[in-house]
């Protein structure tokens, strides 16, 4: 399947604004992609009868039937291997994996045969396969379902790691990656699904390697996904007290990283703060650290600072599980730190 | 580094001075020099200070111009000390740390031996810079050593470097700058209401005693030697401090420091809208006439722009009178690091119960400003009225 230009054009629609969720958007776009493509199917557990864990797929089971949209066993390594299977044989499947957390089980079918066949094979075969899964903390659910290793994927050569913060990500992403040739994986942050809001009723596929501004500003550079995008944004609003004028950037793509808009960015403001739900130690945060610091050393005017997870298993106990990750207080204060306040 | 030669570096003229500009050198290589001598103009935020050596020996070698606007503790120049007899027990100095650095270890250029205050320095003497701080002081020529950071870690930043730059192009003219002294009086003022939990006390005493005395000891005297009521005041706040030391030193890294010397800050003002408050040293132990002497001499070398930079730098107290603007009490702001201001209004006519009959008596309010950290209402109650006890015998003072 070629990425033409027009493939990425939504499908014609009427114009106009519509509500929904984030939850809503995802559906919708796998709804698109059921009835764009014949290729298409989803698996995985609970997302059929159970309409999945995190109601994503609520009715797709008896809109498109039980060959599209098929319960699996709990097994991860199992269901993964089989998506790799049939999307190298034609299919394009859509694998969703309840939390990242699990994803670990299927962890040596993603990146020893996933991400690298393509290389193994000389380019014969490609796995144009579609991994969806939840990531993050924040709704109680301790220390086996609320990780954010998303950073991990990103390490790994031979697949694209996403995450959609927005609602026209949640909507428009999943077509794009459906369109390429390699694999490419979906981290939708557990806090995100309720979120509400106006959404275009034409809505349709964007690109995927792109980072997008999602706030202008000439004196720091924020720089998160996901989750802690809607932290970040609000930090920011709460830094214009300070008379601090905060750029938001939303990294979009994990993996490919958008070197130009983040260096393109710190270069003006001259500062940068990483956002990241993800620990600290060797985390994502701390390469887009490394690479600003490669690319951007004698633009800076402060040390380059990161907002991170707490390094502990993410706890159950409410305040704890919230003190444990990033929160727009702590990024307010580490902007500050920037700036020599306090 | 020969053994005998020291520095004379850039003096730290107040907690606030970060760089001090080199007006003019009053002595040239061979000269000799004593301690205390004054040997070179120094401009600060506060005006054109003399400042001394501590040394005693001879002018080996000038190292900064003037016009150079150099950070606090740069050499300024290279005095040979007559011998090391006399230059033992004089003010510590860097040099025995670098003699004594381990074998191995390379000697450091002189000029970054000390960490001025101030300027952000890591050990190894590095200035804290941001990478785009250094940058733009290379394209643009501005020393980092002169620019003062305000960064993460008090780095020099960007703006450090734009505004240095700003300041820098503007020539000043020498002198007293009131403009600059206003941001001093701000920047202190402001970090003292900021840092220190003041509490006020007042209290009235007769003194129509005093003015008695006065007007008996002025009567047969020139007016050039008469003793003025500010004089017995400064005077009656020194010996108080003596019993009451917690009112006397440096609130300083989180703890008070008393002071020995009891160096008397004089609030003065300055025709065009400044104030300064140098110090007059030793008050408890001048005579009243030798202190009325000194405080002549400095109000007006104050007004005409000329203190010196042991005046200005180690004020332990600090005393502020109204008086002659007929303003009945003052309630102070202190002076940081100090711990305490003594207020004198003006001297009033009032209704007075002498016995248990009204009388007309001359009365004056005292306040007292004091750090909460240092010292309680009750000690500064006791403080107040040992200043009153001791007005009440001017003949002692």
């Amino acid at each position: 399947m070629n990425l033409a230009p027009d493939a990425l054009k939504a499908p014609a629609g009427g114009g106009g604004l519509i509500e929904t969720t984030y939850r809503e958007a995802v559906r919708e776009a796998i709804r698109e992609a059921m009835l764009r493509d014949e290729r298409v199917f989803m698996m995985g557990e609970d997302v059929g009868r159970y309409g999945g864990c995190y109601a994503v797929s609520k009715g797709l089971l008896a809109e498109f039937g039980p060959d599209r949209i098929r319960d699996t066993p709990l097994s991860e390594s199992g269901f993964t291997g089989a998506g790799i299977g049939a999307a190298m044989a034609g299919l394009r499947p859509i694998v969703e994996l309840m939390t990242v957390n699990f994803s670990l089980l299927a962890l040596d079918q993603i990146l020893n045969t996933a991400a690298t066949i393509r290389h193994m094979s000389g380019n014969q075969f490609g796995v144009p396969l579609v991994i969806r899964m939840a990531t993050g903390a924040g709704r109680q659910l301790a220390a086996q379902h609320s990780h954010s290793l998303e950073g991990w994927y990103a390490h790994i050569p031979g697949i694209k790691v996403l995450a959609p913060a927005t609602l026209e990500d949640a909507r428009g992403m999943l077509w794009t990656a459906l369109l390429d040739p390699d694999p490419v994986l979906i981290f939708e942050n557990v806090m995100l699904y309720n979120m509400t809001g106006q959404l275009s009723a034409a809505a349709g596929a964007v690109d995927i390697d792109k980072a997008a501004v999602r706030r202008a500003g000439e004196d720091i550079t924020l720089i998160t996904y996901g989750g802690s995008l809607w932290k970040t944004l609000a930090a920011a609003t709460a830094l214009e007290s300070e008379n601090i004028r905060a750029e938001v950037i939303d990294l979009r793509s994990l993996r490919p990283l958008d070197d130009d808009t983040i260096l393109r960015s710190v270069r003006k403001t001259r500062r940068a703060l990483i956002v990241d739900e993800g620990w600290r130690s060797g985390s994502l945060a701390a390469e887009i650290c490394a690479r600003i610091v490669e690319g951007a050393f004698f633009e800076l005017d402060a040390p380059v600072r990161r907002v991170c997870s707490e390094e502990v298993p993410i706890p159950y106990a409410r305040h704890l599980e919230e003190a444990a990750i990033p929160q727009t207080s702590k990024i307010v204060a580490a902007v500050k730190t920037v700036f020599g306040r306090s | 580094m020969s053994a005998d030669v020291v520095d004379f570096r850039m003096p730290s003229l107040g907690a606030d001075m970060e760089a001090g500009t080199l007006v003019e050198w009053l002595v040239k290589p061979a000269d000799k020099v004593k301690r205390g001598d004054i040997v070179a103009v120094v401009e600060t935020q506060k005006g054109a200070i003399e400042v001394e050596v501590f040394e005693a020996g001879e002018v080996a070698e000038i190292l900064v111009e003037p016009g150079a606007r150099v950070p606090v503790g740069t050499p300024l120049a290279r005095i040979r000390t007559s011998t090391m007899a006399e230059a033992a027990g004089e003010r510590p100095r860097a040099s025995p740390e670098i003699v004594a650095a381990p074998p191995g270890a390379l000697s450091r250029p002189q000029s970054l031996s000390a960490a001025p205050a101030g300027v952000p320095r890591r050990e190894g003497g590095r200035v804290l810079a941001s990478p785009a701080a250094r940058e733009l002081a290379r394209s643009v020529g501005v020393d980092l050593a002169a620019v003062v950071g305000s960064g993460p870690d008090g780095a020099i930043v960007r703006e450090d470097v734009l505004r240095s730059r700003a300041t820098s192009e503007v020539k000043k003219p020498l002198g007293l700058d009131l403009g600059v002294m206003r941001e001093a009086i701000a920047a202190a003022m402001a970090r003292s209401k900021r840092e220190i939990p003041h509490y006020y006390l007042q209290h009235q005493f007769d003194v129509t005693a005093i003015e008695t005395w006065l007007a008996r000891t002025n009567g047969d005297r020139p007016p050039a030697e008469r003793l003025l009521f500010a004089a017995l005041a400064i005077k009656a706040v020194a010996l108080a401090v003596k019993r009451f030391p917690q009112f006397n030193g440096f609130w300083r890294e989180g703890r008070f420091e008393p002071s020995a010397a009891i160096h008397v800050g004089t609030a003065i003002a300055i025709r065009g809208g400044g104030l300064a408050a140098p110090a007059l040293h030793d008050v408890d132990r001048l005579s009243l006439d030798e202190l009325m002497a000194r405080l002549r001499d400095l109000v007006q070398r104050m007004r005409a722009g000329r203190i010196r930079s042991s005046e200005i730098a180690y004020a332990t107290i600090t005393v502020s009178s109204l008086g002659e603007r007929g303003v009945e009490a003052l309630f102070g702001i202190i002076y940081p690091p100090q711990v305490a201001l003594v207020g004198f209004g003006t001297i009033l006519r009032r209704p007075w119960l002498v016995g248990e009959d009204v009388q007309a008596r001359s009365v004056l309010t005292v306040t007292l400003a004091a750090d909460h950290r240092v010292s309680d209402g009750h000690a500064g109650a006791l403080f107040l009225a040992e200043i009153g006890k001791l007005l009440q015998e001017p003949e002692s003072l």
